[in-house]
């Protein structure tokens, strides 16, 4: 023996110390998986590049309508198995210009001899549009609740912004109808598992 | 992999000096099965888990090949789509964390404490928990083939809302034996961490250690960082299946994009998790067979260290064809080509170290040979795949599975095999069988090449991956490969019977068994007694 | 012997690179697209400097292996560390990735900018097939695999493009921008044509653009890139590219199959609401010449209103709009106006304008007459 003796009271502390340490990192990085989710939405909404929009209403920008360029804005509505509605628009193009207001209006119509919750996910594309996309008033801010047949006209009041990049001459909203699952009852069977009328 | 059979000498029944640290050693040892249920010594726990691997190899590769059976010719020759979508899962998530990295766990069990002087792990029953675990976990993986709606079918990448809204009712096992699978990988890491950063012999400074242990340092902080990450993901999919919450599911708000970043801020360091060791091990074997010093030590510690940081930075370069704008394609294709730069370095070292050596063949070589060569190639394929236009021609193609299964078969599976074939001789106190390792060896180069290069062209040519049938035209590339893999899959027959038969007995190995050897674990007799390192080795520090 | 490795060596990569660079099918397509040849070429560019790096490395590599071997009678050299070298071999590598990334940034460029399209196609990702909407056009279709299941469980010869065939291609004319709107139903796909060199995933409630501008008209093929279910290998997709004045046919008789389907040929029409939608169309095809009055322009234009050849002969009368009249301004309508129109605006002319022949032309007199 003629090596000295590990410090083994010390590598227990250590080993303590290490432990304590792994593990505070491991919870924060559970909970920074979590985090990424909000993060993700506002980091998103700030460079705009998922193509969501705002998920509430936004208050116009008085500016000076730029007279200069015409921007196409086409709207497209689609609709998805498990709600029985179908979403129309008005014009499915209208040409703007930036920094000026415009109302689109849209019909909600219920096909069934139910009612049920549904509500209009909309997505911009090209993705970073979105951040020049200011929307006063759209039906997509919240669930809609239609009777048996019933239709209702909803309107999109939006701006689009004297900032939008100049290479942006299109710009194309979206609108899927996915019914609001937990309000639906009873549940729908809005999926097919595995099986498809192909196989 | 190598049962361990103890034979205590007579100082280490006497010695009681550093009971502390692993107090569990001198108490009554239990006899036959319970012995290896309660067993809380590194080297068992580690044949535990090389044993495990083993298996898991074998059964993910059975899956493998009833995929290249499939694929053998165009048509729907033996199974569904359905469970052939089941079977490229579980081949995936069975040898992605089932084979591959208890593997490496199991070789830093058996190895760090030998490298770094230690008498255990730091943690020896947390150690035998987190083993115990994986059989658990693979168990219930392996059990919803059984289940109805069958085996996960996502993909082992399970992207949302395949794996969420359109998934079998089987999934919610599949999160649970991922989860299970997670924990063990997790307090696996935090007793390597402990182990490293406490437990080594008095004078041997971090950048004394050997490259396995330092590549294992840096992976087990990489597997603490993102298993987390993995663990939030799954848990979130629970939560859309099971609880109404819409994380990854637009019609609720969700965004099925979510998914995939969240996936691949785990997966891509996940990739890295399969591969650093894989570095430590060649580190190790080229030097010896080399019988010349590792070159450029300390760039190989630094290169090990940026490949890790960079892998936070590039997860998104799976995700170049989901609509990313064009500042996040930039970004992310420049940090994938950077790492380019430090592997660089690591095949430069290496290649250096044979450069003037004095070198001999023996069977880990071969494999380390191999690997550096196969390896190589596979980071080639990487770096065509990292250029972002190209990448919409090469994505979701077979040119992907050839690149990464040339990264993870000849790459860290080959690794694997040169370590078992480097350290069977400190394990069981035997070479193993030359003639029939060379065999192995060769059977297994010209099987993984006949596999998977084909794969190159099948997917420049068009051919998507996770197609179950396929057009004409990749007709004789997927003939080729099917063929390829089963004769890669026949020859590891070959390797079980050579360990086997080193178990059993075989050529006797002295305490250094092969003449370059420089580490610590040499300096312990072959086999490793049950108890070595009770009393600090004397660390002496190559001269330069 | 160091020769004859040499020669195996070079013989192998010789062998394994040429069917790369020459045979078509071993690599990627150079495609009909501008960007699919910009493609390609960074593909090749890439490819080369990894052939040339491999060379040197595995040369150094297999010449150690060669030279350095003990039963030689190598003796190990003593050196581990030479930081020039290092540096060296940190900077070559970087500088080669700069020079790669400079092409491949300015063609995500250009593969970035989608404006001044001149079409919009929506393509629908579905489990499994997709779904084309020509944007503004009112033509929507889906497009299924046609290859019979016969064919894929080996009961039937699996013929030349095998999974790659669908019913309905993707119709697109050439020396177009073509802007594609990308999203899918329910789970993600991924739109691939490799010939066209657009890959896009098809995600569910959000749009992908991608755009394509085709060189050459002729059929191109690709599939489903991303794992879908149970039937994604089985999820063609086909574009079909043609000349322009092809397309525009193409897109006439499409729109016109369309306008059929909904106007409903089949049934009886009312008088008020044939000659409802014959004042739209002779307002905006046939009052350019004829005059919204139906005065006409006399002698080029004959007028309408009182014309007795035509209120007296009521198949003349709707040979003329079908057919035209050889040798005048009188164009055939055939293939530019639908049955319903066809029938609305004769119907019209035979009732506007103190015209007062008081019957109707049906649409499906009209089907009857085309297809004669």
């Amino acid at each position: 023996m003629t090596q000295p003796n590990r410090d083994d009271h010390g590598a227990k502390k250590g080993v303590r110390r290490t432990v304590v340490r792994t593990v505070a990192a491991l919870a924060g990085m559970f909970a920074f998986a979590f985090a990424l989710v909000p993060l993700y939405d506002v980091f998103c909404e700030v460079t705009g590049i998922n193509g969501k929009t705002n998920s509430s209403a936004q208050a116009v920008i008085h500016e000076e309508v730029d007279e200069s360029r015409m921007i196409t804005v086409q709207f497209i509505t689609r609709g998805s198995s498990g709600l029985p509605w179908e979403l129309d628009v008005e014009s499915r193009q209208v040409r703007v210009h930036p920094g000026q207001t415009n109302e689109v209006n849209f019909t909600f119509h219920n096909r069934s001899d139910n009612s049920s919750w549904g509500r209009a996910v909309p997505s911009v594309s090209p993705s970073n549009a979105s951040l020049h996309l200011r929307k006063v008033t759209c039906f997509c801010f919240e669930e809609q609740h239609l009777q048996p047949g019933e239709r209702i006209e909803a309107p999109l009041v939006f701006q689009l912004t004297r900032d939008l990049p100049p290479e942006i001459k299109t710009v194309t909203l979206v609108y899927t109808l996915y019914p609001v699952a937990h309000k639906n009852e009873p549940l729908q069977a809005q999926v097919t598992i595995g099986k498809g009328d192909e196989a | 992999m190598a049962f361990h059979f103890p034979k205590p000498t007579p100082e280490q029944s006497t010695t009681t000096a550093d009971a502390g640290l692993a107090d569990s050693h001198h108490h009554e040892r239990p006899r036959g099965l319970m012995r290896w249920v309660l067993t809380t010594s590194h080297k068992e726990i580690g044949s535990l888990y090389l044993i495990f691997s083993l298996t898991m190899f074998f059964i993910g590769g059975i899956f493998a090949l009833v995929v290249r059976a499939e694929l053998f010719q165009p048509g729907l020759q033996l199974v569904e789509p359905e469970f052939f979508n089941q079977m490229t899962t579980m081949h995936g998530l069975i040898m992605v964390f089932g084979a591959v990295m208890p593997a490496f766990v199991g070789l830093a069990n058996w190895m760090v404490p030998l490298q770094i002087g230690a008498p255990d792990m730091a943690l020896p029953r947390l150690n035998n928990f987190s083993f115990w675990l994986l059989p658990v976990a693979f168990t219930l993986l392996l059990s919803t083939l059984f289940m109805p709606g069958g085996a996960p079918n996502f993909g082992w990448t399970f992207y949302a809302p395949l794996s969420t809204t359109y998934a079998p009712p089987s999934t919610t096992f599949f999160i649970l034996s991922l989860h299970l699978a997670g924990i063990s990988s997790i307090l696996g890491a935090i007793n390597i961490i402990a182990t490293i950063l406490n437990l080594r012999a008095p004078g041997m400074r971090m950048m004394d250690m050997p490259l396995f242990v330092w590549t294992w340092l840096i992976t087990a902080f990489l597997l603490i960082a993102v298993m987390p990450v993995l663990a939030g993901v799954i848990t979130m999919m629970l939560m859309d299946i099971n609880f109404g919450t819409s994380f990854f599911s637009a019609a609720g708000g969700g965004d099925p994009v979510l998914f995939q970043h969240l996936f691949w801020f785990f997966g891509h360091p996940e990739v890295y998790i399969l591969i650093l060791p894989a570095f430590g091990i060649v580190s190790a074997i080229i030097p010896t067979f080399a019988r010349k010093r590792l070159f450029g030590y300390a760039s190989m510690v630094y290169a090990t260290a940026s490949i890790a940081i960079l892998s936070f930075l590039v997860w998104a370069h799976h995700m170049f064809v989901v609509g990313l704008p064009l500042v996040a394609e930039l970004f992310f294709m420049y940090a994938t080509m950077l790492i380019a730069v430090p592997t660089g370095v690591k095949v430069f070292n290496w290649i250096t170290t044979l450069f003037r050596g004095s070198i001999t063949f023996e069977p880990p070589m071969l494999f380390a040979l191999a690997f550096v060569v196969l390896f190589t190639i596979g980071g080639f394929s990487g770096l065509m795949l990292a250029i972002a236009p190209a990448d919409f021609q090469y994505h979701d193609t077979y040119f992907v599975v050839a690149h990464f299964h040339y990264v993870l078969v000849p790459g860290a599976v080959f690794a694997i095999m040169a370590a078992v074939y480097y350290w069977l001789p400190k394990w069981t106190g035997h070479y193993p069988h030359e003639r029939l390792s060379q065999v192995h060896f060769w059977l297994s180069v010209i099987g993984v090449n006949l596999t998977f290069f084909p794969m190159h062209f099948s997917g420049l040519a068009g051919m998507p991956r996770r197609i179950p049938d396929y057009a004409l035209q990749f007709a004789d590339f997927n003939m080729v490969s099917s063929l390829g893999a089963l004769l890669y899959g026949a020859s590891q027959l070959v390797f079980v019977l050579v360990i086997v038969m080193c178990v059993r007995g075989g050529k006797k190995a002295p305490a250094k068994a092969w003449e370059g050897a420089e580490d610590l674990e040499w300096s312990v007799p072959s086999p490793a007694p049950l108890h070595t390192f009770e009393t600090p080795p004397n660390f002496e520090r190559p001269v330069h | 012997m160091r020769t004859l490795l040499v020669r195996v060596a070079a013989g192998l990569t010789l062998a394994l690179i040429s069917p790369l660079v020459l045979a078509n099918g071993w690599n990627m397509p150079i495609g009909v697209t501008a960007l699919s040849r910009e493609i390609h070429s960074l593909h090749m560019t890439i490819f080369w400097i990894c052939v040339a790096i491999g060379v040197v490395v595995f040369g150094v590599m297999f010449y150690s292996l060669f030279r350095y071997r003990r039963s030689k009678g190598a003796e190990a050299a003593n050196f581990h560390e030479h930081t020039g070298v290092e540096v060296l071999w940190t900077a070559v590598p970087l500088l080669i990735l700069v020079a790669m990334a400079v092409p491949a940034t300015a063609t995500l460029k250009n593969m970035y900018d989608v404006s001044d399209a001149e079409i919009d196609v929506m393509v629908t990702g579905q489990q499994w097939r997709w779904r084309y909407e020509y944007l503004g056009e009112d033509i929507a279709f889906t497009s299924n695999m046609s290859t019979p299941r016969e064919q894929i469980s080996g009961e039937a010869e699996k013929t030349e493009n095998y999974l790659l065939e669908v019913d309905e291609p993707l119709v697109l004319p050439v020396d177009t921008k073509v802007r594609l709107l990308l999203t899918a139903d329910d789970v993600i796909h991924s739109w691939w044509v490799p010939e066209l060199a657009v890959k896009q995933d098809a995600i569910p409630g959000f749009v992908n653009e991608n755009w394509v501008r085709i060189e050459e008209p002729g059929i191109y093929r690709g599939q489903c890139t991303e794992l879908c279910g149970m039937d994604h290998g089985f999820m063609p997709v086909v574009v079909e590219a043609l000349e322009k004045d092809e397309y525009e046919a193409w897109l006439a008789e499409r729109k016109e199959a369309a306008e059929q389907e909904a106007m409903g040929v089949d049934r009886e029409w009312e008088l008020a609401e044939l000659m409802e939608r014959g004042e739209q169309v002779y307002g905006s095809i046939c009052a350019s010449c004829h005059q919204a009055d139906g005065s006409g322009s006399p002698p080029a234009f004959p007028a309408l209103a009182g014309n007795t050849d035509m209120l007296d002969d009521v198949e003349w009368h709707i040979d003329t709009i079908i057919n035209g009249v050889s040798g005048s301004a009188m164009p055939a309508f055939r293939s530019t106006l639908n049955p319903v129109e066809i029938a609305a605006v004769a119907t019209y002319e035979r009732n506007a304008w103190g015209n007062d022949a008081g019957d109707t032309v049906q649409p499906s007199e009209i089907v009857e007459l085309l297809e004669e």
